[in-house]
């Protein structure tokens, strides 16, 4: 193999790279918070009394998680505005991560639930507690702090599935890479970089939400 | 201009599928017979294979698939090899695969009670026959339901292909669209096919696992 790396020629584009990593660190944060969020309202969905809602829960949680992301974000980016719903790349790439994330953040907060003991829901309730007050104050964060750990997976999974939204050219770090590489053909380089600073940001999430869940379930 | 009816594109769409079940076939089996080999290797006695696993599989589950496609991709070219993109998306899909695997199949093999393998210890067997005759029948049991659960994420895995440039299901529907126009319903029904794919696994998993828990709760 008489071939030589030629390393400077990325890091030559440093700044680029790290605009690219500061929006893929953006896009994940973003849209951990709301597909958390989602995945609440999707797993009181699930355990709704109401049958048309419980239906249409799982309908949206079986769609997602058995097609893959790049097509959703196709659906929604190119699909939708021939509907006439109009979105940038980064929107559409946002929406996307929410929409996929909250599927799968549904049926793991909806396990952490039935985790929890039928008599939790029982005491809280014979203190005159509406449902809604049980699942709020009693319910919600011991069934969160089981799955953290569940959660923070999918988490990092999604922010490394969101190198895929370079492809309707979102200018996150995939996309800086993309660019690069067709500036100075240093593909292998290129892209051995780039899946470095993937590794990290990776790394550096889990920490991160580590220290989080460290401060949020503090035991007393 | 030619004129694209619903049923040329749908027809087109299902060869297209064709393409999709084969590498995700072939990403399958390989990432199988690779994962059994990284399963060993992290549940080895010496720590030297166990690390190799052990950062084998933090780098490929810390990583996007994207960029393992990319690199084997630009990487195999690099070394002289023209690699067609059926190939690279192959080798990036097993190894992706495989890390998974294994990392499945350890938590599978660690749930054996430690009785068991004292117990079979005690009689006189080797460390592969013990594997052979105590521990794998009843791992296996344990694995079947992930196992087919993540039969799905090879499928979906497969449409990144489309990225390098291969043939399958999601190129398909980007190159109808492109001649098309009709978004909504080109990838609406190239949603629908991946959905009709992974659905049944989904729920075969799902299944299994119920199976598995009923025989254990007994």
């Amino acid at each position: 193999m008489n071939y030589t790396f030629h390393f400077a020629d990325v890091f030559a584009y440093a700044d680029l790279l790290l605009r690219g990593a500061w929006l893929t660190v953006q896009l994940s944060a973003i849209s951990t918070m709301l597909g958390l969020i989602v995945g609440i309202a999707g797993a009181l969905g699930r355990n709704s009394q109401i049958t048309p809602v419980r239906w249409l829960a799982t309908a949206y949680v079986e769609l997602i998680r058995n097609t893959p992301f790049i097509v959703q974000l196709f659906f929604l980016y190119f699909g939708l505005a021939q509907m006439g719903i109009k979105m940038t790349a980064g929107q559409a790439a946002l929406l996307t991560m929410v929409v996929n994330l909250g599927a799968y953040a549904t049926e793991i907060v909806r396990a952490g639930i039935d985790a929890i003991s039928k008599g939790q829901w029982e005491a809280g309730l014979s203190l005159a507690m509406t449902r809604w007050q049980v699942f709020r104050h009693v319910v919600l964060l011991p069934a969160l702090e089981k799955i953290y750990p569940a959660l923070t997976s999918q988490f990092i999974i999604v922010m490394l599935g969101s190198s895929v939204v370079s492809q309707i050219s979102a200018e996150e770090l995939t996309f800086a890479g993309n660019f690069i590489q067709s500036r100075n053909f240093r593909s292998f380089e290129v892209y051995f970089v780039i899946t470095g600073l993937y590794l990290l940001l990776a790394l550096g999430f889990r920490q991160v939400f580590r220290l989080i869940g460290q401060r949020v379930f503090r035991k007393a | 201009m030619v004129q694209f009816t619903f049923w040329d594109i749908l027809r087109n769409l299902l060869l297209a599928a064709q393409w999709t079940v084969l590498l995700s076939l072939i990403a399958f089996i390989g990432g199988a017979i690779v994962g059994l080999l990284v399963c060993v290797a992290r549940i080895s006695k010496s720590p030297g294979p166990r690390w190799g696993a052990r950062i084998y599989i933090e780098v490929l589950q810390g990583t996007p698939l994207l960029m393992q496609l990319f690199l084997c991709f630009f990487g195999l070219s690099l070394i002289g090899l023209n690699v067609p993109p059926l190939a690279a998306a192959a080798i990036a899909l097993t190894l992706y695969t495989s890390a998974f695997l294994g990392e499945i199949w350890r938590g599978c093999v660690e749930a054996i009670p430690k009785g068991q393998w004292e117990a079979s210890a005690s009689l006189a067997l080797t460390y592969p026959e013990q594997m052979r005759y105590v521990i794998l029948p009843q791992a296996m049991r344990i694995g079947v339901a992930p196992t087919v659960g993540f039969a799905v994420q090879v499928v979906k895995g497969t449409a990144l292909a489309s990225i390098i440039g291969f043939v399958e299901l999601t190129k398909a529907g980007t190159m109808i669209n492109n001649a098309t126009f009709q978004s909504f319903l080109v990838y609406g029904l190239v949603a629908l096919l991946y959905f009709a794919l992974c659905f049944p696994l989904s729920l075969l998993s799902r299944r299994l696992e119920r199976r598995l828990n009923v025989a254990r709760a007994s």
